[in-house]
């Protein structure tokens, strides 16, 4: 059992084998991901009562805090592919952990901005120097310092490599500097307006929040594939796979 | 390895490095009058208010500090690199992680410790009182080292990358956060009447594990960069 487990994994770590795979998976995830954002906007607009103290501004929480959610969660899982491909030299680990770094930093960004739009109405300010506003800032930080890091080094195992380390040295640091942030921010702001001190939400609002994460989740791995499936076929130009697959039908690729 | 190897590398690499440093003063020099340049442009593009000037000076030395500390950090390693001494350095049968905390703590010597000899100036041009600016001293003295430290995994990551020097800061200042937190946090909860020892002890602590962890880190990004 265990072996078996054992040499599909090693069957699919290879990338002839996983560009075939991802392939096949992107369309079921695209269609789970449509789906489940088509259920959670329906249900943030239509289903989720009004706030009694915001109005209808609060909705935004519906994109906001999923968004804020998978721009952690990707930050992490970029760190354990780096920390895979590291140790035992996967190729595909470091190619999904780049792959995975620009839809992370695009939520990272979608997390301040939703952000910043529902402050407004709330808080009477875009921005506020809060310990949540502000460590999603660095994070926006280190994923930009990982992507350039990544487009400056020439060589793609040289790149892949220092910025799965970087990956590595950031997630290290990211618990030390959210409670700095967290302690820094007590100590000059006193009691800040923040998310958390809202009233109970209704469950209704919890549900519809989770449909969202979900949808953005699929979206994030549908997405993921094709990025990885993108940097397969450049990393890999010099194999004899990629090379017979493209001169066989350059049409058909260029399609998908 | 036994222990006469490992200290004789060390001092060995301490020395050669100081030496170097000291043959091209003018590297060293330029690090610290953009250290003293940055901290005196903020009374012209603030205020020269001493009320105001004293508020924010823990602040304004502090990031001037992080981005003197990063200016230098080129010179770490790039020029080992460029002459093929640092392949030979790999090679060595002492640990690597050894030998880069050597390099780095002969590089703090020459960039970190004149910040720190520096700051008292600048504190007062800034209107700090005596006990803040014992205590500026105290914080730059813990947190340089870490900021050397972490800028060292930085600067071997982007070692021989085009744009490297601009890079390396994109790379490392959001690292520097925590360092900077507490190093200002001490001086303005002592100006404050509060107590500052937290403080003290945080850096204390964030030196003692950089050095533990960071070394390592280094070589690991030092092994990619020159394979």
């Amino acid at each position: 059992m265990v072996s078996e487990n054992a040499i599909a994994w090693y069957h699919f770590s290879s990338p002839k084998n996983f560009y075939p795979l991802a392939g096949r998976l992107i369309p079921w995830f695209w269609g789970l991901a449509v789906i489940l954002l088509v259920v959670g906007l329906y249900m943030s607009f239509f289903v989720a009562p009004t706030d009694y103290k915001q109005g209808e501004s609060y909705r935004i929480i519906f994109v906001h805090v999923p968004a804020a959610w998978m721009s952690m969660f990707i930050y992490l899982v970029m760190a354990a592919y780096a920390i895979i491909g590291l140790t035992w030299k996967l190729r595909m680990a470091e190619m999904m952990a780049s792959a995975l770094a620009p839809t992370g930093a695009m939520f990272t960004f979608l997390a301040l901005w939703t952000g910043a739009f529902w402050g407004k109405p709330t808080w009477g300010a875009y921005w506020v120097w809060d310990a949540r506003l502000t460590s999603e800032l660095i994070l926006l930080f280190l994923y930009i310092g990982y992507m350039s890091l990544q487009s400056a080094i020439d060589d793609p195992r040289r790149a892949a490599r220092a910025s799965a380390l970087l990956a590595i040295v950031g997630v290290i640091n990211l618990p030390v500097i959210y409670w700095s942030v967290k302690w820094w921010n007590t100590l000059h702001q006193g009691a800040s307006v923040s998310p958390t001190m809202a009233p109970k939400m209704a469950s209704i609002m919890i549900t519809t929040m989770l449909v969202m994460t979900f949808a953005f989740w699929m979206y994030t791995i549908a997405v993921v594939l094709m990025r990885a499936r993108r940097v397969i076929l450049e990393r890999e130009r010099q194999t004899s796979w990629v090379m017979e697959m493209v001169n066989a039908d350059p049409q058909a690729e260029m399609k998908k | 390895m036994n222990q006469s190897s490992l200290s004789g590398m060390w001092r060995a690499m301490v020395s050669r490095d100081l030496t170097l440093a000291m043959r091209r003063r003018a590297d060293v020099l330029t690090t610290l009058f953009f250290f003293i340049i940055v901290v005196s442009l903020f009374p012209l593009g603030v205020s020269p208010e001493m009320e105001l000037l004293r508020s924010i000076a823990p602040g304004v030395i502090w990031v001037a500090a992080l981005l003197a500390s990063m200016l230098s950090l080129g010179r770490l390693f790039s020029d080992d690199f460029q002459d093929g001494t640092l392949e030979q350095m790999l090679l060595l049968p002492q640990p690597l992680s050894v030998l880069v905390l050597a390099k780095v703590f002969a590089h703090w010597l020459v960039s970190g410790l004149p910040l720190v000899l520096l700051s008292p100036l600048l504190g007062m041009q800034l209107g700090l009182d005596s006990d803040g600016i014992v205590l500026m001293m105290v914080t730059l003295l813990l947190g340089t080292p870490v900021l050397s430290l972490i800028g060292a995994v930085g600067a071997a990551l982007t070692l021989g990358v085009r744009g490297g020097g601009v890079l390396v800061s994109l790379l490392v200042l959001p690292l520097y956060i925590p360092v900077l937190i507490f190093g200002t946090g001490a001086v303005d909860a002592a100006t404050s009447g509060m107590d500052y020892e937290g403080h003290l002890s945080l850096l204390g602590a964030f030196l003692v594990l950089s050095v533990v962890l960071t070394p390592l880190g280094t070589a690991a990004a030092l092994r990619i960069s020159v394979e």
